[in-house]
């Protein structure tokens, strides 16, 4: 009995060991993240307050009157004082939550633009890759085991999906059922006639709208992990283990029970790491849909030289991939047995 | 060497994806050669014409004339300006109008259109009709002036001086040129894009763009990672902490946005195609280095490397000699995936609206941009995306299947 609690300490030291390590390499990517986010869009040639004082002063006579709204603006975005006081205002501003005023959409705020479009791609993007997962695991599995026919079916359809890019299945998804069969609509994350309110008719908007950008992602992602898994499965099956299992006479059902639950730990690690590339091609998915997230304000941002707010929405994105990414090591953590062997070290 | 390439050629998977991107490189060579038109050249005045043959009207007055006497010559001609659907709306509109359901024969165009002119009136504002609708029936009315006619058209030339018409020719409705005898015609296979450009050749053009940017990003990407993994492998130490940590970095931080940031960093006026494509290199090295690593940290302790240590070769000898041609395949892999996730890289960027400079070269990006920007796909112009996208799939596939090939011959473990 004492043994077994002194294994129970020894356990969860070395998982808060394994957390606390994990955190720290997250913040550490964290803050490099953040200042490679701040000094980048700061090299941009051209001066974006110009741009934008023309686009306030046209029709505008006199000089000095344009020199003021110019330098109105320059105090306003903090673009006239030196970048290191740009560095420390901007940590500040970010840590209350405030990205400062966006450019194009002057005078509306960075956070308030981001705050009505984060949770339309969280709400699309986080389900997508899930389900996506999920099914294209399944499918993968499916196709080591069964072999023959369905795997025969199943792996060029694979292949072929998963390296179809994903503003491509956004496209042919929209013209076959959003322009075509008329089934859902081809733009916007509610109908353009609403207000979001909590209403029916509003709710089933959003859910119609859903539909298309959902699926592309959902098909997209079912490719690739159908791919990783048949062959981390077939690995699996080949390995001696198997073989062991098979003559001490375990029962089939059990062994492949073993089997799939080894590979999909290299799924899960794989789904961590592809979790980047997933959120990106999603972006451009919702550009094609003109969904009302991410990467459609980042589209607007590029299109009216928005520092401001390109800066903030790509630290977003930063985040809750990482976040993301923390969430995933972490459960990682608890389901690998290698894991929980590593931390007894 | 032979015997692994004949080996290479047997799967089934290699040779399809070989075939492909063969056929696609020698298109992208060959059509340049026979149809030297710039491939950004606006021709079209007006956007998104269909694709098919285009055959100069001026041109076809002067060709010589050949009378064929084809029987359905005339319902042909009826049959492209009054289609069914016009025959459907004109039924509904003589039934609002209160002619009997029975009376209504759409088949028989000699009676329908009798029936129409006696019947129709474009001032009259049927109960319930919009406007729009209203209009529509105007304007069809007046496209089927002259459609039963059998008499021919008569080609007249103003007079400088009085402006009086002066007839050149009168052609009649069974004369007919032959296309080969008319001065201009232009083939447009897949008809002009909404700057009124040929999006065949353009489409070629931007292939090759495309497929130089994805060649120059896989190989600034392989390059760095493969030096970064050698080094960070072999020395180890002190130098594969700081490789593998910046590496790590890396792969948490997600590529796309890193390169949405540097793209736009770099603004407009210098985003040239290979500008691009090096940042695109820039941005994913991190995977190639991650695999060349654990290869050579399993390698570096194999017998033949410490023999090849004793025997005092130096350090880039092992490492070319001994190290290299062991990890080949997996770095002619790894290249292969890096082309074709930079040509996907570059068509994301240029959606987003951040990809190369727009006026001088295509890329498969843009032209994807400039379709989606003038809503090729709501309009139903299909001509101007569907074939970039299946060209970027064929490219990504036939490279992803080199690759699983490659993959079948040298990883025993997925062999059949």
């Amino acid at each position: 009995m004492a043994v077994y609690q002194i294994n129970q300490e020894v356990e969860l030291k070395g998982y808060w060991k394994y957390f606390l390590n994990k955190g720290f390499w997250f913040f550490i990517t964290f803050i490099c993240a953040f200042i490679l986010n701040f000094i980048l869009p700061r090299l941009m040639p051209g001066d974006p307050v110009a741009v934008i004082t023309q686009k306030a002063t046209q029709g505008m006579q006199s000089q000095s009157g344009i020199q003021a709204v110019y330098e109105y603006y320059a105090n306003v975005f903090g673009t006239n004082k030196p970048i290191t006081t740009q560095f420390v205002l901007y940590l500040k501003n970010v840590i209350h939550g405030d990205f400062g005023i966006s450019f194009s959409q002057y005078p509306r705020p960075v956070a308030d633009i981001l705050r009505s479009s984060i949770w339309w791609t969280i709400g699309l993007q986080f389900p997508a890759i899930i389900v996506g997962w999920l099914i294209g695991n399944t499918l993968g599995a499916l196709a080591a085991y069964l072999k023959k026919g369905f795997d025969k079916v199943i792996m060029p359809v694979s292949i072929f999906v998963s390296n179809f890019p994903a503003f491509g299945m956004a496209v042919i998804l929209l013209v076959i059922f959003g322009v075509g069969l008329k089934w859902f609509p081809t733009s916007g994350g509610y109908g353009f006639d609403l207000i979001p309110n909590f209403s029916w008719t509003f709710i089933w908007s959003v859910i119609v709208h859903y539909q298309l950008p959902f699926w592309s992602i959902v098909l997209i992602a079912i490719g690739g992990q159908a791919i990783g898994m048949r062959s981390m499965s077939i690995y699996e099956l080949n390995a001696d283990y198997v073989k062991y299992s098979r003559y001490l006479g375990i029962k089939d059902r059990k062994i492949i029970g073993y089997v799939f639950r080894n590979a999909m730990l290299p799924q899960v690690t794989g789904l961590a790491l592809s979790i980047g590339t997933m959120v990106g091609g999603a972006l451009v998915a919702e550009i094609i849909f003109s969904y009302p997230g991410l990467g459609y304000t980042m589209l607007n941002g590029v299109m009216g030289q928005d520092y401001p707010l390109i800066s903030a929405a790509t630290l977003i994105v930063t985040l809750m991939v990482l976040a993301a990414m923390f969430v995933i090591d972490i459960v990682y953590g608890f389901i690998d047995p290698r894991v929980k062997a590593a931390q007894f070290d | 060497m032979k015997h692994t390439l004949r080996q290479i050629f047997r799967s089934s998977n290699f040779l399809l994806g070989f075939i492909i991107f063969t056929f696609l490189l020698l298109v992208v060579t060959i059509y340049p050669i026979l149809i030297k038109h710039p491939p950004l050249e606006i021709i079209g005045q007006g956007t998104f014409f269909q694709p098919g043959v285009y055959v100069n009207v001026y041109d076809s007055i002067s060709a010589p004339k050949y009378i064929l006497n084809l029987s359905n010559a005339a319902a042909n001609r009826i049959s492209n300006r009054l289609g069914d659907e016009e025959r459907q709306d004109m039924k509904t509109w003589l039934i609002a109008y209160g002619v009997p359901e029975d009376q209504i024969d759409i088949v028989d165009t000699a009676k329908l259109l009798d029936l129409w002119m006696n019947s129709y009136d474009p001032n009259l504002m049927l109960p319930g009709m919009t406007y729009a609708k209203s209009q529509f029936y105007q304007r069809l009315d007046a496209s089927l002036e002259g459609i039963l006619e059998t008499e021919g058209v008569s080609i007249a030339v103003a007079n400088p001086q009085t402006g009086a018409l002066e007839e050149r020719q009168f052609i009649q409705q069974s004369e007919y040129v032959n296309i080969d005898q008319v001065a201009n015609v232009r083939v447009l296979l897949l008809g002009t894009d909404n700057f009124g450009r040929d999006v065949l050749t353009e489409l070629v053009k931007a292939t090759k763009v495309s497929l130089q940017i994805g060649l120059v990003a896989g190989t600034v990407a392989t390059l760095i990672g493969l030096t970064l993994g050698l080094l960070a492998g072999y020395i180890g130490g002190l130098m594969d902490d700081i490789i593998m940590f910046v590496t790590n970095l890396f792969t948490v931080i997600p590529g796309f946005v890193l390169l949405i940031l540097i793209s736009f960093s770099i603004g407009q006026e210098h985003r040239g195609a290979n500008t691009i494509a090096v940042v695109i290199g820039f941005t994913s090295w991190v995977w190639t280095t991650r695999a060349v690593r654990a290869q050579v940290i399993s390698l570096r302790n194999r017998d033949h490397v410490n023999l090849s240590k004793l025997s005092g070769h130096s350090v880039l000898h092992i490492i070319l000699s001994d190290i290299l041609p062991y990890i080949a395949s997996y770095v002619v892999m790894a290249f292969i995936l890096q082309i074709s996730s930079g040509i996907l890289s570059e068509a994301g960027l240029s959606i987003l609206g951040l990809g190369p400079r727009t006026t001088l070269e295509p890329t498969l990006g843009l032209m994807m941009n400039w379709s989606l920007i003038y809503q090729a796909e709501i309009l139903g112009k299909w001509w101007a995306y569907f074939p970039v996208i299946v060209t970027i799939a064929l490219i990504t596939f036939s490279m992803n299947l080199m690759n699983t090939g490659l993959d079948q011959v040298f990883n025993p473990a997925l062999r059949e």
